[in-house]
């Protein structure tokens, strides 16, 4: 049996094409990047919308400065955002002409809504921030209500795409492999679309709300305990609060729907390796693929039945029943990730309960140390479970692109040279990041200082009219002209 | 006229309003680069930095649109490009992130060293990608892309004499309309100086891209004699309008009229994208795959017209309002966001 199992994956490594390895990591790479930016232009919109809200609302300057500076975060990100999108759907085709040559007309509609409703957030965006000086203050907020909605709708495309990768729809396959009957909209509402948008977008608007307050936290950890960095820690921390406990749920169901619906990817996420009642849950640990073992990690006897269906006497099947060719390809990156974000999603709904207690008794910030420490982290540690969600969802289809129906292996490019585009997009990625943090850095330093005298109010009265004479040249900084 | 007929015209139009949108803004980036350095540089980059450079670089929407588009109603061809055509493709999407990252962050960047380095990038990118795009477009007329994945020869797809010059011409046509709106720009901003100064530099690339424009025919006789023949049979006159177009563009700059000059300039633009696409008509891949063999199914084409028509409706109107309230004078820079304003007293009102 190990035997025939090594023959198997050796037969399988050595089938596989050069080009495999090189563009899984280049597109994973730059999805993995790409979504440390799409929480910032899902969510980022409303908390400032909120800010904005309530700035109008109180007749409050303080909220206002927060809303203005949060569209600014938000207009950097979402035009980084804009560069590493674009470079996605390049890849689209020069990593997976297979993919788009065979599916392109069965799930590829989605990726037209989202070109359309993004170039339509871009628009409202721009609107947004070169309106704040002489917009009137609640025609401003009008305009940019629609952002966080079109926003969704951006969202919902993407996730559809992805999740008819998962759960793939509206065709049935030929004789030859081809897909046949062609419904492009059943293909758009798949089976695993409404958990895995539900679970995305409640995610994006936790790492916003976390993110964003942590930054306000390290500040109030450094003493500036004013209303400033009071209301900046409590608008996005309760937004994240509320749907923290949301994504548990929803997390819980979408691990059991998998149980049913992606088996293989659910064994994984578990490594659940031999089918019976009364499986326990097991942390950690390494998975050993030859003997489809697990050795080490802490075991709790009976909760993975239990947490599956209800009772420890569920039965629950396991990877031997799934032929070694059709295993997620790497059991313990599923695995391990896996628990990454549970462990990381358990200590955040702990938190976001200190906090409820916390702001119902005293309603203000926590005091305690060991709070703000967790809660200044807070924003990593989602970020990290986002990254570590979409690893299991990726990691755990394969060896499929579509699952099920169609091999990744049989979809990557054959051209050459994928290494080198790799390694090209790995250098200029990361100077792109430490560029963007250096910038959202110094923007936040600027804004410091400026903290005594920042310009005034916005929706400041428009200017008189400057006078005809014609500017001479330009001036130093730039800028010409009226 | 199928509804594949339909979507391939929108292809066209998609490659036609990036074309429009696009080229100038790279040919902004060429004069940035060939500025000089320093002091020398300073003034006409400053002009158009603040001319020329928009907030973002919207128009990349247009080519996701086309990638879209394309892989949705016509996935064979597109995979078929993208892979044969692998390697100038991925140089051009690396030249859009260095142009892209310069844009999200050039503001900030305010230290002079690293700014000068961020320019230069953005230089680097605004000639790699017009020409990378051109080659590619080469390879498909000069039928070098046959279906299937990477189907066709790595290099030589791209690397050919058609390619080639029609990749230099796309740099060039960019660098003679950017400097053609400065012209305009200057005149209007009353900046003598520098209104010679780009209306030379217009005038050069003008002759330098007319002679690139008559390099690629030439070219493409020797190279693929039956696209040649399209081209001149069935596309002389878009020629004959473009050049034409695109030379009043210089008439306009040169008198001040701007709106005249935009409207010449996309129209001189969209002569010569209209030049390709109608000579190789009905060819998704020329002399292989024709729309018809390459249309996906029936019913996805006609979800992408009727997108199209819903995005219409939305963006139009949202477009028209932006173009409002910048023309009403309500969108403003807000000090907020940029460095530079730290140093020039902030144009606050009488508050």
């Amino acid at each position: 049996m190990v035997a025939s199992v090594r023959v198997v994956s050796d037969w399988l490594i050595a089938a596989e094409p050069a080009q495999l390895l090189p563009a899984r990591s280049q597109m994973a790479f730059t999805l993995m990047f790409h979504i440390i930016l799409v929480p910032m232009g899902v969510a980022l919109p409303a908390l400032m919308l909120i800010a904005n809200y309530k700035g109008l609302k109180r007749n409050d300057p303080v909220a206002l400065t927060l809303a203005r500076r949060w569209s600014h975060a938000a207009g950097l990100t979402f035009a980084v955002g804009a560069v590493s999108g674009t470079v996605l759907s390049f890849e689209m085709g020069l990593l997976w002409p297979g993919l788009t040559e065979k599916y392109g007309d069965v799930f590829g509609l989605p990726f037209a809504i989202e070109g359309i409703a993004f170039f339509l957030e871009a628009i409202l965006v721009a609107i947004y921030i070169y309106g704040w000086r002489r917009l009137k203050g609640w025609t401003h907020f009008w305009l940019g209500l629609p952002i966080p909605f079109v926003a969704l709708v951006g969202a919902f495309s993407i996730i559809s795409a992805n999740a008819w990768m998962n759960t793939p729809a509206g065709f049935t396959v030929g004789p030859n492999g081809e897909p046949t009957n062609i419904d492009p909209i059943a293909a758009i509402f798949n089976k695993a679309l409404p958990l895995e948008l539900a679970h995305f977008v409640v995610a994006a608007y936790m790492a916003a709300g976390f993110t964003v307050a942590s930054i306000y936290v390290v500040g109030w950890l450094r003493g500036r305990r004013d209303r400033y960095h009071r209301l900046g820690i409590l608008i996005p921390f309760t937004v994240a609060a509320i749907a923290t406990p949301v994504q548990f749920a929803v997390g819980d169901s979408i691990a059991r729907w998998l149980a049913n619906n992606q088996p293989a990817k659910f064994l994984a996420m578990e490594v659940v390796t031999q089918s019976g009642a009364d499986q326990p849950e097991i942390i950690f640990g390494r998975y050993d693929a030859e003997t489809n073992t697990v050795s080490g990690g802490v075991r709790i006897p009976g909760l993975n039945s239990f947490l599956t269906g209800g009772s420890r006497d569920t039965y629950v099947q396991g990877l031997e029943a799934v032929p070694p060719e059709n295993r997620p390809s790497n059991v313990n990156i599923v695995h391990t990730a896996f628990d990454i974000m549970v462990g990381i999603a358990t200590l955040l709904v702990g938190l976001v309960a200190w906090f409820a207690i916390a702001y119902w008794r005293r309603r203000d910030v926590p005091r305690s140390k060991l709070f703000l420490w967790v809660a200044a982290s807070a924003g990593v540690l989602t970020y990290v479970a986002i990254e570590a969600g979409w690893i299991v969802t990726e990691v755990g289809r394969q060896p499929w692109i579509v699952y099920n129906i169609e091999r990744t292996s049989d979809t990557v490019t054959q051209a050459d040279g994928v290494w080198v585009s790799f390694i090209v997009v790995l250098v200029l990625y990361t100077g792109l990041g430490i560029a963007t943090v250096t910038v959202l850095r110094a923007m936040s330093r600027r804004w410091k200082r400026q903290d005594t005298r920042d310009e005034a109010a916005p929706y400041g009265p428009r200017p008189a009219p400057e006078p005809e004479a014609p500017e001479p040249e330009v001036d130093a900084a730039g800028r010409a002209g009226p | 006229m199928t509804a594949a007929d339909g979507v391939a015209g929108l292809l066209a139009l998609a490659v036609t309003l990036y074309a429009c949108s696009g080229l100038a803004d790279y040919g902004a980036g060429f004069w940035d680069l060939t500025a000089g350095g320093g002091e020398r540089g300073r003034r006409p980059r400053a002009l158009i930095d603040t001319v020329v450079t928009p907030v973002w670089e919207a128009n990349h929407v247009w080519l996701i649109f086309l990638f879209v588009t394309c892989w949705t109603g016509f996935g064979l061809a597109f995979g078929s490009i993208m892979s044969t055509l692998f390697v100038p493709l991925s140089l051009a999407a690396l030249g859009i992130v260095l142009r892209g990252a310069n844009f999200a962050l050039r503001k900030d960047a305010a230290k002079a060293g690293r700014r000068h380095l961020a320019g230069w990038l953005f230089g680097i990118g605004s000639i790699l990608t017009p020409f990378c795009l051109g080659a590619a477009l080469g390879g498909v007329m000069t039928a070098r892309v046959p279906p299937g994945n990477a189907a066709g020869d790595l290099w030589a797809s791209w690397l050919n004499a058609t390619s080639i010059t029609i990749g230099l011409l796309a740099v060039a046509m960019g660098a003679f309309l950017s400097a053609v709106y400065l012209v305009a720009e200057a005149r209007w901003r009353g900046m003598p100086r520098l209104q010679a100064y780009f209306r030379m530099r217009a005038i050069v690339a003008g002759l330098v891209g007319l002679a690139l424009g008559a390099a690629a025919l030439t070219a493409l006789f020797f190279d693929q004699r039956q696209m040649f023949d399209r081209v001149v049979g069935r596309s002389w006159a878009l020629i004959v309008i473009g050049v034409l177009a695109l030379a009043a563009t210089f008439l306009f700059a040169a008198r001040g009229v701007v709106r005249g000059l935009r409207v010449a300039a996309a129209v001189g633009v969209a002569a010569l994208v209209w030049t390709w696409a109608v000579a190789q008509y009905p060819y998704l891949l020329p002399f292989d795959l024709t729309i018809d063999q390459g249309a996906g199914a029936a019913v996805t084409q006609r979800w992408l017209l009727a997108w199209f028509a819903v995005a219409l409706v939305v963006l139009g109107p949202a477009l028209v309002l932006l173009y409002v309230l910048d023309q009403r004078g309500e969108l403003v820079e807000d000090p907020t966001t940029s460095a530079s304003t730290e140093d020039t007293p902030t144009p606050t009102g009488p508050a």
